[in-house]
């Protein structure tokens, strides 16, 4: 004897309906040190208007988020409060590493910046530009909630395979010392010109 | 407008005057740098203190010290400008501090002091102000590599999987 289901129920599984509801209502924890943070402010404000894509909840504190945007470059004083922000943050949370600064150190290869924060913190979606325009952070959120409405999972199991760091790895100290102490050769080319006819 | 051969006759002929057009420069001995300042605050009217900052020499052509201390001082009733140069050798480039005569002194001798080296005698609390208090290095000095030492890869990894 089959039954037909009542009006307004429905049947999913509760993965879908776990991510149905996360990707719609990101709550973005805002970690904006520079330029990308105003272009961040912009995304939110009424002309671009994030509050359309359900992101708009921007909270000051770690603990009622569950994104963080990394807008700006990283200092190395700064690393170590961006890392306790995101361990503050309840699970399930996301990253998202906002312009050049904060995927790769941009233009600021000195001693004080930190060259991509996914060296020691899990990004999930990198938002490139300097800065990116704010269409181009609202299409990198509209791209995390579809990823988290086809692999997020009700408990996080996606999240237990992701057990190294996603940066590249860093220089290390010996190598850094052999450039630093390295002596240009007498007569040696040390700058090619590209060849601009092919 | 302050006189400088009056400078000259009160702390010796070893201070040495240049000029550029209104850029008035006094170049001092570490050793009677306070007395100068000094002198200069309670009797010249330099009564704000503009800046404090260094220059590292370190294979500058012709240069005879390592660093160079630079007090841009202002007489603000008189806006007249007077720069103070004082350098300053390896190994401890020490100071007396300038703190007693002008409080904004405090910050300003901090950052020289983070990225040069140069310590500030008597100040009340000469510790780090730019870098995080564990760096170990002075990164304005000229034998600092700009990319640092390896400071900027040196933290822990948080991968995902734990946190």
């Amino acid at each position: 004897m089959a039954v037909g289901l009542p009006e307004n129920v429905f049947l999913t599984k509760l993965d879908v309906a776990a991510n149905w509801v996360r990707s719609n209502s990101l709550w973005p924890m805002p970690f904006a040190t520079a330029c990308c943070g105003i272009e961040l402010m912009a995304t939110a404000s009424s002309r671009f208007d994030l509050a359309r894509f359900g992101a708009e909840v921007m909270r000051f504190s770690p603990r009622q988020c569950d994104l963080l945007i990394v807008a700006g470059r990283v200092v190395t004083k700064m690393l170590p409060v961006l890392q306790r922000i995101w361990l503050q943050m309840p699970e399930p949370k996301w990253c998202i590493s906002m312009g050049a600064c904060a995927c790769s150190g941009g233009v600021f290869d000195t001693y004080a910046v930190v060259q991509g924060v996914d060296r020691f913190i899990p990004v999930d979606l990198y938002v490139p530009g300097c800065p990116p325009r704010p269409e181009q952070l609202i299409a990198g959120i509209i791209e995390l909630q579809n990823r988290i409405k086809q692999t997020g999972t009700l408990n996080g199991r996606e999240f237990i395979q992701r057990t190294e760091a996603t940066g590249p790895e860093p220089l290390e100290l010996e190598e850094l010392r052999r450039l630093r102490q390295a002596t240009p050769v007498e007569g040696l080319p040390i700058f090619h010109a590209p060849d601009l006819k092919t | 407008m302050i006189d400088i051969t009056a400078l000259q006759a009160q702390f010796g002929s070893e201070l040495s005057l240049s000029e550029f057009r209104d850029n008035r420069r006094v170049i001092c001995p570490a050793e009677k740098a306070h007395a100068l300042l000094s002198h200069l605050y309670h009797a010249a009217g330099f009564n704000y203190l503009v800046d404090i900052t260094a220059v590292d020499y370190l294979e500058w052509e012709n240069a005879t010290d390592r660093f160079g201390v630079i007090y841009a001082l202002l007489n603000m009733e008189a806006g007249e400008r007077l720069y103070v140069k004082v350098f300053v050798n390896d190994p401890h480039p020490t100071l007396p501090t300038v703190y007693n005569l002008w409080r904004g002194a405090d910050w300003m001798e901090r950052e020289v002091y983070d990225m040069f080296g140069i310590t500030f005698a008597g100040h009340p609390d000469l510790r780090r102000i730019l870098s995080p208090d564990e760096f170990t290095a002075f990164p304005l000095r000229k034998d600092y590599p700009l990319k640092g030492r390896g400071e900027r890869h040196n933290f822990p990894v948080i991968t995902r999987a734990d946190s």
